[in-house]
């Protein structure tokens, strides 16, 4: 945790608090979202496990206010979002840093291009020396150099997967949020970023929630793993914890995927 | 159906609105302002004056087949003049600048919207409207006035050389009743109405694009709506201004 956020929040305040949240998105059969209540604690890794078309990733935009709740409260730092007003919602999300699904690097940037644009946009008193500086180390901490120049096209998935890392954690947030960061990898590649999103969550003392359905890496990596089911968790626990789970669709996952 | 087309506009007109609202909001992003008019307005010099010269030299041609009927040749330069600066170079240049800038503005941010760079600017604290749209909005309203004038400018170039080389038509009557007839409002009438226009096609291109989805199809349909909507409302805003704006006193 940063020097001085010790004060400014509460431990416990969680870092992320969805409270009986439902959404129906317009044309849906069924309700996205039908009562989710999740809690991230400060400064902790947590998986949320699920189904594909589950929720998962409507859940993350409701945390990032791209998508408004039908019905209940979605809290970060205790500050709820659905209150904030345009304004309130974009210094809001100075506090958070993702990495996309498909990396949603900038197409017409260099990865320099793309790591340096929120320092140009929010670091304005650094200097050209200073950006291109912190660019290369922001790379480096993601074990990926000489690759300043290169454009995202000719980057294969892995290296935009880190690009697209160490653009997120460029300003240092509070907050990381991760959509299925390892899909479409290989699991050897898959493992280095897995092991790339601990040592930064932790390097950074940031709260982290990352979207899965890859459960021996959520195993691996979480302080606590959630599952979501039909639009609302159905089990929270610590990693051990969760194998223990008597919850038939807990179970059922875990043993489709092999752990148990 | 109706209520589903009046919540469409409903959505666009807030869409404009809020743009709009954050446009003039700081920080002020001049860099990406010059580089909007460099691509809608420098980049479309070529193909607006390549349309420019043949409408004139066509409209020249064949207002003088229908006054040389009547004897009233001399009137060729008047009439190619009021129509280009009026009506044709406003409307001919907002129509080329949708089929080359409007849809490239639907097609990039399409694309953005669906590969998930929209909602990554929007992590990144940085409002879409303010740094996709807002200068878009500016750079076409003030670059479709430049390149009307420059369309009116070579529009009749090309009408005096068909009149005067092809028809006949004696070059110094042709400028003289240019002089007489024509008025600056008749000019500010059309850079009015060009800018209306410039500011209306890039609001339908990059609204298309913003809520485009469905992947590469989906960018092609947003392209495809926001080339549509934009002619035709280019079109029919061109009667209600053309009646509302103020225009030239004619002497006679």
């Amino acid at each position: 945790m940063k020097a001085g956020q010790e004060t400014s929040i509460s431990a416990t305040i969680p870092a992320i608090h969805l409270h009986e949240v439902y959404k129906h998105f317009e044309g849906a059969q069924l309700p996205t979202l039908q009562g989710m209540n999740l809690s991230v604690k400060t400064g902790t890794i947590h998986v949320l496990l699920g189904h594909s078309g589950g929720g998962k990733s409507v859940t993350l935009k409701h945390v990032l206010g791209l998508v408004q709740p039908d019905k209940g409260q979605v809290l970060v730092h205790g500050q709820n979002i659905g209150e904030c007003s345009s304004v309130e919602l974009v210094k809001l999300r100075r506090k958070f840093g993702m990495l996309f699904q498909n990396s949603a690097l900038f197409d017409s940037l260099s990865v320099r291009g793309n790591i340096a644009f929120p320092l140009y946009e929010h670091r304005s008193e650094l200097s050209e020396e200073e950006i291109l500086r912190r660019v290369e180390s922001l790379l480096e901490s993601v074990n990926l150099s000489n690759c300043l120049n290169k454009m995202p096209s000719e980057l294969s998935g892995g290296m935009k997967k880190r690009v697209g890392l160490a653009r997120a954690i460029a300003l240092d947030p509070e907050i990381l949020l991760f959509d299925e960061p390892t899909t479409g990898l290989d699991p050897q590649t898959a493992r280095v970023i897995d092991d790339l999103i601990v040592s930064t969550s932790r390097r950074l003392s940031a709260s982290s929630l990352i979207i899965s359905h890859d459960v021996h890496a959520a195993l691996r990596i979480a302080d606590f793993v959630s599952m979501i089911w039909e639009g609302r968790i159905i089990e929270t626990a610590t990693p051990e914890n969760f194998l223990k789970s008597e919850q038939v669709v807990v179970r059922e996952f875990l043993l489709s995927a092999g752990v148990i | 159906m109706m209520l589903q087309k009046l919540q469409s506009l409903g959505r666009f007109v807030m869409f404009v609105f809020e743009s709009l609202r954050w446009t003039f909001r700081k920080p002020h992003r001049f860099r990406l302002l010059l580089d909007e008019m460099q691509f809608i307005g420098n980049e479309s010099l070529g193909i607006v004056a390549l349309t420019a010269i043949f409408t004139g030299a066509v409209f020249a041609y064949q207002s003088w087949l229908a006054f040389v009927m009547v004897g009233t040749e001399s009137l060729v330069g008047v009439s190619v003049s009021l129509a280009l600066v009026r009506e044709l170079a406003p409307v001919m240049t907002g129509l080329v600048v949708t089929g080359r800038a409007g849809a490239a503005m639907a097609a990039q941010l399409g694309n953005m919207r669906v590969t998930e760079q929209i909602d990554a600017l929007e992590v990144m604290a940085v409002s879409p409207l303010q740094y996709l749209v807002g200068p878009k909005l500016i750079a076409s309203t003030l670059a479709l006035p430049l390149l009307t004038a420059i369309f009116g400018m070579i529009g009749n170039l090309g009408g005096y050389v068909v009149a005067v080389y092809v028809c006949g038509v004696d070059p110094g009557i042709y400028v003289a009743k240019l002089k007489y007839f024509m008025d600056p409002w008749d000019f500010y009438h059309g850079l009015m109405k060009a800018g209306f226009f410039g500011f209306l096609l890039a609001a339908i291109g990059t609204y298309q694009g913003f809520k485009a989805k469905d992947g590469a199809q989906g960018v092609g349909k947003a392209t495809n709506d926001a080339v549509v909507y934009a002619f035709v409302c280019i079109l029919v805003l061109d009667y209600f201004l053309s009646v509302l704006l103020p225009t030239g006193v004619r002497t006679q």
